[in-house]
Formats: C-alpha cells, sequence, structure tokens
C-alpha cells in the first residue's frame, strides 16, 4: 500500500522516517534477524500502530527509533536527520510498571525528564509536572511512592512523565499490556484524549487488533519473524465510540485474515 | 498481642480506657516495643543466671557488670578507649568504601575489571582479614596503619560483592529510562544506578561494618596494639590479665552496645527512610 497522502494531495514532509531498516540481534548462533527491510513515514500528529504477532520484531523497532539499539542496515530519520543514540526528543512510555523510579514520588518522576533533560528549574519542573498529572488525573497522588499506585495509576504516570517533557515523538511499547480489560478500555480512551487535546505524534506498538484500530490513524502489519511489512491501513476514522460496530469489526477481521494468511504460508 | 486490637470496646467502657487501651494495642505492633521486650528477657536470664552460678569472679551479673562499666566509664578510660576504637574504624571503613567505588566502578566499566573483582572477592572474602595481621605488621610495624590495613581488607571484598550484584541487578526498564532522558556516565550513575542499587549498598555498609568491628577488637585483644592510646579490644584484654572479670564484661557490654546502637540508631534509620518507605525492600 502507497504512504499517506492528504486530501489536498501534499505531503508535508514526515517527521519521522524508518528507511530501509534491518535489525539483527547477535546469538550464540550467531546473528538472528529481528526485523527485514522495513520502511515507514509518521507525519507530526499522526498516531503509527506497529502491529504483528508476538516476535515479529514491532518492540526492536521501537527501540531503534528510541535509539537503544543500532540497526544493522538502513536509516531512521528525525526532522531529516539521522539519529544519533538515545534522546529527549523522543521519550518512551514502556510496558513494565517499574520504570517509574520507585525512590522518586510520582510528582518527583515526572519533574526528573524536565530536570536532567529539559534544563527546568526545579520550582518550574514541579509545577508542570503537577499541572500534566492533573491532566491524567492524578492530581492527588502527587507526593505518593510509585509502589503505592495500581498498575493503571502508574501508566497514567508514566504518560504524564513522558509527555510533560514535550518530545517531538511519543514512542509507546505495549503499555497497556499488562492491565486488566477495563483499566484498559480506560487509558486507552484517556490516551485519545490527550492525543485529541495536545496533538502530539506518536508510534505505538501493540500485538492486540482492536487496540491498533482504536488508536491509531494508521496501522502498520508486520510478519511473524523476521518482520516484514505485510500492509499499511488508513484507521483514522475509527474513535472510541466505533467499538463493536460492523465497520470496525470488518476492518478488524480483515486484519486478523491478513496476519493470519501470513503465518499460515510461513508455517506451509 | 493481636488479641487486644480484636477487643470491641461496648459503650459501657469508658472513653480514657479505650483510648488507653489503644495506646497500648499500637506501642505492642511496634518493633522497638517488641526489641526492648526482647532485651529485657535476655538481661532477667543473665542476672538470674549469675545469681544462680554464685561465682563474680568467673561469671559476673548484670548488675555487677554495669556497675563496673559506671566506674569504668567515670574512673578509668573506658570511654577514650572507644573513641580511640572508633576512631581507627571509621578511617579504615571510610577508606575501604572509596576503594571498593572506584573497583566497583571500573568493574561495571570493563568486562576483566569485572572479572578481576569477582576473583579478589572470592579469593580474600573467606580469609579471615585478622590472619592478615602477622603480615601486615611486618610490613607496616606495629601500630595503627596495619589495623587499618586489615580492617580495609575486611570491608573491602563484602562490600564491593553487595555493591557490583545491586549495579548489575538494577532493572533493564530503568537503565532504558535513563539512557532515554540521554543521561550518561557519572549523571547516569548518580541518577539511576546508585539509587536503584541503594538497598545492596546499605546491606553491603552493614555487613561491612560488622565485619570491621569484629575484625578491630580481635586485632587489640591479640596483639593490643592499636596504638599507644589503646581501644576497648586492649581495655578488655588488660583487664582479664588482672583478673577484673567485671570489667572484661563491662567491656564487652560496651562492643555490644556500640554495635546495637550503629545497627538501630543509624542502618535501620537510613533503610526505613530511604528504601523501605519507597516499597524497594520490605
Amino acid at each position: 500500500m502507497s504512504p499517506t497522502v492528504r486530501p489536498d494531495g501534499v505531503s508535508p514532509p514526515p517527521l519521522l522516517q524508518a528507511v530501509h531498516l534491518t535489525l539483527e540481534y547477535q546469538t550464540e548462533r550467531g546473528p538472528l534477524r529481528a526485523v527485514d527491510n522495513v520502511s515507514f513515514d509518521v507525519q507530526k500528529s499522526e498516531r503509527l500502530v506497529l502491529l504483528g504477532p508476538s516476535g515479529c520484531g514491532k518492540s526492536s523497532i521501537l527501540k531503534a527509533l528510541a535509539g537503544f539499539i543500532r540497526p544493522s542496515g538502513g536509516r531512521i530519520l528525525l526532522d531529516g536527520r539521522e539519529i544519533a543514540g538515545p534522546g529527549p526528543d523522543r521519550l518512551v512510555v514502556f510496558q513494565e510498571f517499574d520504570q517509574l523510579l520507585p525512590w522518586k514520588t510520582v510528582k518527583e518522576n515526572v519533574a526528573f525528564p524536565l530536570k536532567v533533560a529539559r534544563g527546568r528549574s526545579s520550582s518550574e519542573a514541579s509545577k508542570l509536572a503537577a499541572e500534566m498529572l492533573a491532566k491524567v488525573g492524578l492530581e492527588r497522588v502527587l507526593d505518593d511512592y510509585p509502589h503505592t499506585l495500581s498498575g493503571g495509576m502508574k501508566q497514567r504516570a508514566a504518560i504524564a512523565r513522558a509527555l510533560a517533557a514535550a518530545p517531538e515523538i511519543l514512542l509507546m511499547d505495549e503499555p497497556f499490556a499488562a492491565l486488566d480489560a477495563l483499566t484498559r478500555a480506560t487509558l486507552q480512551k484517556d490516551l485519545l484524549r490527550l492525543a485529541h487535546d495536545m496533538q502530539f505524534t506518536l508510534v505505538f506498538v501493540t500485538h492486540s487488533i482492536e487496540e491498533a484500530v482504536l488508536i491509531g490513524t494508521r496501522l502498520h502489519l508486520l510478519s511473524a519473524r523476521p518482520g516484514k511489512t505485510i500492509a499499511t491501513i488508513e484507521t483514522a476514522r475509527f474513535g472510541p465510540d466505533d467499538l463493536g460496530t460492523p465497520e470496525f469489526q470488518s476492518v478488524v477481521g480483515e486484519i486478523n485474515g491478513a496476519l493470519f494468511t501470513q503465518t499460515a504460508s510461513i508455517a506451509a | 498481642m493481636t488479641d487486644q486490637t480484636a477487643e470491641t470496646p461496648t459503650t459501657s467502657v469508658p472513653i480514657g480506657l479505650v483510648r488507653a487501651r489503644l495506646r497500648i494495642a499500637s506501642l505492642t505492633r511496634s518493633g522497638a516495643f517488641r526489641r526492648m521486650v526482647v532485651l529485657t528477657g535476655l538481661a532477667a536470664a543473665w542476672q538470674i543466671a549469675a545469681v544462680i552460678a554464685a561465682n563474680p569472679l568467673l561469671f559476673p551479673s548484670l548488675t555487677q557488670t554495669l556497675s563496673a562499666l559506671w566506674d569504668a566509664l567515670l574512673q578509668e578510660d573506658l570511654a577514650l578507649s572507644a573513641i580511640a576504637s572508633l576512631s581507627i574504624l571509621l578511617k579504615g571503613y571510610i577508606l575501604a568504601i572509596v576503594i571498593a567505588a572506584l573497583l566497583v566502578s571500573f568493574a561495571t566499566a570493563n568486562a576483566y575489571a569485572r572479572e578481576a573483582l569477582l576473583t579478589l572477592t572470592a579469593m580474600f572474602n573467606p580469609l579471615p582479614a585478622i590472619a592478615l595481621l602477622p603480615l601486615a605488621m611486618l610490613w607496616f610495624g606495629i601500630g595503627e596503619a596495619s589495623v587499618i590495613f586489615v580492617l580495609v581488607h575486611s570491608v573491602l571484598w563484602p562490600f564491593a560483592l553487595a555493591a557490583l550484584s545491586g549495579f548489575e541487578a538494577v532493572p533493564e526498564t530503568q537503565r532504558l529510562v535513563g539512557r532515554n532522558y540521554g543521561l550518561s556516565g557519572a549523571r547516569y550513575v548518580a541518577y539511576i544506578l546508585v539509587p536503584s542499587a541503594l538497598p545492596s549498598i546499605i546491606s553491603g555498609l552493614k555487613i561491612g561494618w560488622a565485619f570491621a568491628w569484629r575484625t578491630l577488637i580481635a586485632a587489640e585483644l591479640v596483639f593490643g596494639v592499636s596504638s599507644s592510646k589503646g581501644g576497648l579490644g586492649w581495655f578488655i584484654f588488660r583487664n582479664r590479665n588482672e583478673l577484673f572479670t567485671d570489667k572484661v564484661f563491662a567491656g564487652l557490654v560496651a562492643v555490644i552496645a556500640i554495635g546495637l546502637v550503629v545497627e538501630f540508631g543509624l542502618f535501620r534509620a537510613v533503610e526505613a527512610n530511604t528504601v523501605r518507605r519507597w516499597g524497594m525492600q520490605r
């Protein structure tokens, strides 16, 4: 499928570009290819979802975008410049609850990147942190330590921490996968509300088709290892109210079919 | 103990009594209270055993020991001895921790340095530090330098091992968070690695302190050389020679008391305000 073309026919220069990205891990039995020649663009304020079965390398792609692992082939460009290592212009929300630093209160956690990566003063950082935490509904636990919070609250705090530091692009690695279904649904809605209000750019990794269709404005489907591009699908028309509508279900079914065919053909 | 808290006060009980009961209930739940009960029990057992044995020359009672302790504090040099011991102890302890911090930094940065540290630790950790004292006296003469040498040896290896395992156990996600903010080098160590490894670091400090304390007393006892001032071990040794058994006991009580104060007054307090408060240690 072709990359995004805006209704007016003009594509603005992409914020983030992955060009012929190939990722390999060194193992005892030699190099293991996790991702094979994957390319995609992310426009400003777009929400790109990387969707694929377990082991398709979608988390590896996110780690490469964050600069944690170096591509063995291809390039990653942010604002047209090749990225060199990790940096606060690309902040990550992880799946693991221990991403909040246990020795800092909720507010200190959110203020931390503002201070060390954005050069804000302590009082500025503290004020911004409190404001952002109020936006995610955590104004009552500002001075609590993370271990006293529920899983959903921890993920909210992690989202607030990333957004408060105003990254150029927000990277989320299955952030809701360890939550119960009810909390997950609430956080998905809240994330969409924040995206609507703040217009941040997002790359979101998930293995849940429903979550992908709900969160993303565009999905990038990946095959099982080594991850290759299967298809790119526009899903910007779906919002939280469309869950379970026939059109939503048909898109989910279509994606399911695409992923299943791919897996079946590999198994054959 | 918990029966009191489970008991529901009825309306016929005066409110003052209810408050008193609640206060007692919260008292019995505190660790300090349980500790006092245990210490009182031990003291009573000692006193009774000594009264039955009725041989103060070999086994003085608690009250005799306490009165000897009081005399030694007022009229003799027990306090000075304790200060002499503690000052030499602190020198060795701090020096060892500085050296360990350097070794662990090298070990986290380089695979060969790590292997070297692990090998040295495996070699020296089981070796009682006091066994090196004869050699130390050959090298550094009879005096403070020799004692500091064995003290460093007794603290360095267990502390370095604890700190290194603490650094290596820092969760991958927290490492990535630090790198995500562009932290590297000293800032990465100070903001991420040290706080995350703090439970192991404190535990290493505690082990190191206990090892240092027992090594020092042993060194002073066996060789009586903790400089011309003489420390607690020397105080015990001297009084044993003169068969002042109650003063020997007083010296031992002083050793134990200082150990308890450091353990509960310093290390437990630090833990309660850091790693326990943060939920990193139960």
